[in-house]
């Protein structure tokens, strides 16, 4: 070994060079039993991590069970699988991948590309499938346990209002908002305040739907306060000064308690309808919230959808690859970047009435800042810019740690939705169901003709 | 492939294109007394200059002596200290630039800045984006004058070359009708081949009526294409005129075509000798 370090560096030589021993340590340059054994490890060091006992303070005991547990065995068969199929399998595997896409393209051959033929060519395919998910959507809480009715209601269908409104602040604009939960707090405090709930008196009391246009406003004037002196600033800045803004809405919540109630919150009211011949009052039931949202949910949809192929949208876009050339061909970046952090800011208003008048009752803790991250993670994990894969990507993420509540220990279940968000981000950056732009950008990426941040607004990194 | 568009009917550019470089009135563009600065240093220190209608002027200078700020201050991306701008005899220093395009005002940035995860023809569509609905005749004119990009119209404009990527910039500028077209180095980083076919097509959008101010480090090329020349140094205008006499004139020819370069590293070497 002393000879080794003695005569390295003198140009080649029996000895290995720094080129060679550099490139012993890629994964692809091991034996392949080293390449199992490496795999084989992480499966051990991964059951060790979710076995029923991994966090106990009994190191002793925890080794044991977790050891022999049947855990073990998933994680190790799990790894010789994933050994087997790359070493092995992975040519074939991708040649016949490679195959399917190469059908789909062609057209009519493969079944994938059957299947997309068929969507194009008939209209009524697509009307059809469009209406078989409408009502399974408006169907779905009767179908489920109580558990999902609250689930879908209080999680997933207000997340979704939140995921469409920042998806137009971070994927379409291209702005990345850390504090996107302060608009919600502003928005369910909104709902407390006019409908008499909180510890001051409003001038009137409002119905709870009334509010939800005061809310929304409201939301646009804090947002465009917020904006205006700050959106001259470009990604990371940006985050900073939204991160500090949710941390005053949230201080404010927290500690003005002869106002807003502080952490021992203020008790809501629920919704109501009264139109004198009839009239209905959303009670404890989730269910009749569940739909209330979904017409919510889908009339925003449809204006974000037409939002997108507007001018509007083509603005956003421009903004978003080149904050100059947008404005050398006419685009007023300053107003189509406040418009788009007022559009979001309101709609997470919006989220925010529904859900006070939804639970009856909210308090400052309601509004940390984990929410905002959670709503951000979600966009990203769904595909930044595309409607489809935002809603999706908040309903999984949402779906599976409620999913795991009885496979996993509580406290490691945001233990798996980290690990998934890092295999995510690894694997397929772009997110479930990308929009074709995005998909484009991280492609050129890989080629090296773009910015590989997913923002892609820092402009210095791309002169 | 589809049939080319035809270089014949081609339309006129800009409300008052084509009227050639106008003896009266006042200039199309003018300078006056223009400083312009970046905190404590001072880019620009009282220039004077002026575009007439119809004529290609070159603005030239080394690194750092205040070109691309004075074309910036012109597309408004920076305020002047004091000073005028003037277009068509209308002030329009502090109009910041997208309002600017309204005003016929189109600007090929440094470094092409094109949309580089939009294709070619949603680049030019953006660029046409005043607009509100972009004029298949200017679409047409784009691609007469430049039939690589017709070629290329589906491809995302990020993987075209430096010198595609430059013609599109062009390009989109034109999609918005523009009657003075500033341009920020369009020879930057280009092959010399590929430099004289930007100019060859510059010249050709100067004939079909637009006006160009053009700044360049390359002073060969811009003279040639231009009717006059700028010269600036530290900020100041040392010299102007007609560009043929520019690029005859012994200090230019010094200064910014290597010419006795030569002679005067010997003469320094000899005075560090001395």
């Amino acid at each position: 070994m002393k000879a080794t370090t003695v005569s390295r560096g003198k140009g080649g030589g029996p000895d290995m060079s720094a080129a060679a021993r550099l490139r012993a340590t890629r994964w692809y340059q091991q034996p392949r039993w080293r390449r199992l054994a490496a795999l084989l490890g992480t499966a051990l060091l991964g059951a060790q991590v979710t076995g029923r006992e991994g966090s106990s303070s009994d190191i002793f005991l925890a080794l044991k069970e977790n050891t022999t547990g049947t855990g073990m065995w998933i994680w190790l068969g799990g790894a010789l699988l994933v050994w087997v199929l790359r070493e092995f399998v992975s040519e074939q595997l991708a040649a016949g991948w490679a195959g399917v896409r190469e059908g789909a393209r062609a057209g009519a051959s493969g079944p994938l590309g059957r299947g997309r033929e068929l969507w194009r060519s008939l209209p009524w395919v697509r009307v059809a499938a469009l209406t078989a998910l409408a009502v399974f959507l408006v169907l779905l809480p009767l179908l489920v346990t109580r558990h999902w009715q609250q689930v879908l209601v209080d999680q997933i269908g207000i997340y979704v209002l939140l995921v469409i409104g920042l998806n137009v602040v971070v994927g379409w604009a291209g702005m990345l908002d850390l504090g996107f939960i302060a608009f919600f707090a502003i928005g369910a405090y909104s709902a407390a305040y006019w409908t008499g709930s909180l510890p001051v008196e409003p001038p009137v009391v409002l119905n709870n739907f009334l509010v939800i246009p005061v809310a929304v406003v409201t939301c646009l004037v804090a947002g465009v306060l917020l904006g205006a002196p700050t959106l001259r600033l470009r990604g990371d800045y940006l985050a900073i000064v939204t991160l500090g803004f949710h941390e005053m809405v949230y201080l404010a919540a927290r500690n003005w308690r002869d106002t807003t109630g502080g952490t021992s919150g203020a008790s809501v009211d629920r919704f109501e309808i009264d139109l004198g011949f009839w009239s209905y009052r959303w009670g404890l039931d989730p269910v009749p919230y569940y739909w209330l949202l979904l017409v919510v949910i889908a009339l925003l949809i449809f204006l974000f959808l037409r939002l997108e192929h507007s001018r509007v949208g083509r603005a956003w876009t421009a903004i978003r690859e080149d904050e100059v050339a947008a404005a050398a061909t006419g685009v007023d970046t300053v107003r189509f970047k406040l418009l788009a952090f007022a559009i979001g800011a309101s709609t997470s208003g919006v989220a925010g009435v529904i859900y006070a008048s939804k639970l009856g009752f909210i308090n400052s803790e309601l509004f940390v800042l984990l929410f905002s991250i959670l709503v951000l993670s979600y966009v990203i994990f769904g595909g930044m810019g595309s409607i489809p894969g935002v809603l999706l990507g908040a309903a999984i993420l949402i779906w599976l740690p409620e999913a795991m509540r009885d496979q996993v220990p509580a406290q490691d279940r945001f233990m798996y939705l980290g690990a998934l968000l890092v295999v995510m981000m690894i694997y397929r950056p772009q997110g479930l169901l990308p929009s074709r732009r995005r998909r484009r950008e991280l492609e050129m990426a890989e080629e090296g003709a773009g910015g590989a941040d997913s923002l892609g607004t820092s402009e210095g990194r791309r002169v | 492939m589809s049939a080319k568009p035809s270089l014949e009917k081609r339309p006129e550019p800009g409300p008052g294109p084509g009227s050639g470089p106008g003896p009266d009135g006042p200039p199309l563009l003018e300078l006056r007394d223009l400083h312009v600065g970046y905190g404590a240093i001072e880019a620009l220190k009282g220039v004077d200059l002026e575009v007439r209608r119809g004529e290609v002027v070159a603005l030239l200078g080394a690194n750092g002596a205040g070109k691309s700020t004075t074309l910036k201050t012109v597309s408004g991306m920076l305020a002047p200290r004091s000073g005028e701008v003037l277009l068509h005899g209308e002030r329009i220093d502090g109009i910041t630039s997208h309002q600017l395009v309204r005003f016929g005002l189109g600007h090929v940035p440094e470094g092409r800045r094109v949309f580089g995860r939009m294709t070619v023809l949603e680049n030019l569509h953006m660029g046409a984006y005043r607009l509100r609905r972009p004029d298949p005749a200017d679409l047409e004119r784009v691609f007469a004058l430049f039939p690589r990009l017709h070629e290329r119209r589906r491809q995302v404009a990020g993987t075209l070359s430096g010198g595609e990527q430059q013609m599109l910039a062009i390009g989109r500028a034109l999609m918005g009708k523009p009657e003075l077209l500033l341009l920020d180095e369009p020879s930057m980083g280009l092959a010399p081949l590929i430099v004289q076919q930007i100019f060859g097509i510059l010249r050709e959008i100067n004939e079909q009526g637009t006006t160009l101010l053009l700044v360049e480090q390359n002073a060969t090329q811009a003279l040639q294409l231009a009717d006059r020349g700028y010269v600036l140094e530290t900020g100041e205008l040392v010299m102007s005129g007609p560009a043929g006499e520019l690029l005859s004139d012994p200090r230019i020819r010094a200064a910014y075509l290597g010419e006795h370069v030569e002679a005067e590293a010997e003469a320094e070497a000899e005075a560090g000798r001395g």
